[in-house]
């Protein structure tokens, strides 16, 4: 799947929030059908890194070039730009006044001006990927949380875009449904979607990923194959982020057999 | 035979001046009422900036309006400004100006809220999906902030119709001051009048304002989310 022909590719990097360096100096490239994910603690950047691919952030410096083409601190046609580029929210996202197909079939048929008809039968088999299919005249107040996260990424997904950008997708969601929206990620990678995941959960990162980009405080610490980062890493850094990881789940089997 | 009060509506032109004194408050609301709806929509754009200082007069506005009991402000503009500044205005057009004053401030103060209650996160996945920002305010953001705000508005509307009644006092003649003159003309003929002329006023707004009202309800419920 994981051709060498870099889809998207970031050269040095910098995004301030007034006089405060987020991102300083990221160089990164994203192959096509390649599952990059991005792990790192609170604030170290990441969910930025992925607004600035979007173009939501300016950028202070440096480049980003998706397929050769530069898409960093557009002003025009950036909307042209967005619909090569899936992006998932934490929260969802889907809007309320709409129902589920509308919400789908909304960017393909006014930003991309496809037929209805046409973007209809697509949304409808996506849904049905999903599970949803049944839903799909409901509004998102009336679905879970992990069913409105599933919608989402249908709703991406349904823009045919060149590159999917992830963000903590599953972080809002209740630990139970969680399961359903990684399944549908998993799915996305087996079939040779080029991803970029910021995540928190680490087997999920171990399991999808394809390479692991360790941030802390703006900048990239560590490169690796999942095997390599979780078992080895090469970084102290790195290790000392892992080790809190282990620590939680050392710490609640400590406190189960205390109790 | 008892004399039945409701008797003296039917007496030469009674109920049709009553009506026509309704006319004159209906057309009083209306011109308010689309007055301060787009200046109230412009302010409420306006009251979103960040400049502190249109931040602080439209503030003040607001208050101003708001702590004013709308008499004070109807004589204000009615007799004040014909002592200051030797304006003569008419009670309608006082009457116009102060309620589209007050409507406007009301209004912004709605349309305010409403924009500001949209999530960034809704302009921002309208971008996300590759909308245009012109597109994104008309699928996204406008149909949104429109169902919060219309019920509120209609609920305005009732309030500025039932509050012209206090133009009486600056001697506009609608439909409750044509009520007290049929009820003084014939006071000593049909004692009972005041209650069965009161009655049909009250009639007569709720005839107006009912539906609005039940409007704003059923619009409530028909976009809740």
């Amino acid at each position: 799947m994981n051709s060498n022909e870099p889809i998207l590719e970031i050269k040095n990097l910098k995004k301030d929030f007034d006089n405060n360096n987020v991102l300083k100096d990221i160089s990164l490239e994203i192959n096509k059908g390649e599952v990059v994910v991005v792990v790192g603690p609170s604030g170290c950047g990441k969910s930025t890194l992925l607004r600035c691919i979007n173009g939501l952030e300016m950028i202070q410096g440096g480049e980003i070039d998706l397929q050769g083409e530069i898409i960093s601190n557009r002003v025009k046609d950036m909307h042209l730009v967005r619909q090569k580029i899936g992006m998932v929210f934490q929260s969802y996202d889907l809007f309320p006044h709409m129902t589920i197909l509308d919400n789908i079939t909304l960017g393909p048929v006014k930003a991309q001006g496809r037929q209805r008809k046409e973007v209809i039968k697509e949304a409808e088999a996506l849904l049905e990927r999903v599970g949803l299919l049944d839903k799909k005249n409901a509004y998102p107040r009336q679905l879970s949380g992990g069913q409105k996260q599933r919608v989402a990424i249908v709703r991406a997904l349904c823009m045919r875009p060149q590159i999917m950008l992830f963000d903590e997708v599953t972080a809002a969601l209740d630990p139970e449904m969680v399961r359903e929206v990684l399944d549908v990620m998993l799915e996305l990678a087996k079939e040779g979607s080029t991803m970029v995941i910021v995540t928190h959960e680490m087997q999920f990162a171990r399991a999808i990923a394809d390479r692991i980009i360790f941030m802390d405080k703006g900048e990239i610490v560590e490169e690796n194959s999942p095997s390599n980062f979780f078992t080895n890493p090469k970084t102290e850094r790195a290790r000392q982020f892992l080790n809190v990881f282990e620590f939680n789940a050392v710490k609640s089997v400590e406190d189960k057999e205390n109790q | 035979m008892q004399d039945l009060g409701i008797s003296v509506l039917f007496e030469g032109k009674n109920f049709i001046r009553l009506l026509q004194g309704l006319w004159v408050t209906i057309e009083i609301s209306l011109i308010s009422v689309v007055i301060s709806i787009v200046l109230g929509i412009l302010l409420g754009m306006i009251m979103n900036n960040k400049n502190p200082l249109i931040k602080i007069t439209t503030k003040v506005y607001l208050e101003f309006i708001r702590i004013m009991p709308q008499l004070v402000l109807l004589f204000i503009v009615y007799f004040g400004m014909t002592k200051a500044f030797a304006i003569n205005l008419s009670g309608e057009m006082s009457a116009i100006i102060v309620f589209s004053l007050w409507g406007t401030a009301e209004m912004g103060d709605l349309v305010r809220g409403a924009l500001i209650s949209i999530p960034k996160h809704q302009y921002e996945s309208g971008r996300a999906i590759g909308l245009t920002t012109l597109q994104t305010y008309l699928y996204v953001i406008i149909p949104q902030t429109v169902r919060r705000l219309v019920p509120q508005a209609i609920n305005l509307v009732t309030r500025m119709i039932k509050t012209t009644s206090l133009i009486v006092l600056i001697g506009v003649v609608e439909v409750v001051k044509v009520g007290q003159q049929i009820i003084e003309a014939s006071r000593l003929t049909v004692p009972s009048a005041p209650l069965w002329i009161y009655g049909v006023i009250f009639f007569l707004y709720f005839i107006v304002c009912y539906p609005i009202s039940r409007l704003a309800a059923k619009l409530e419920k028909a976009w809740e989310s």
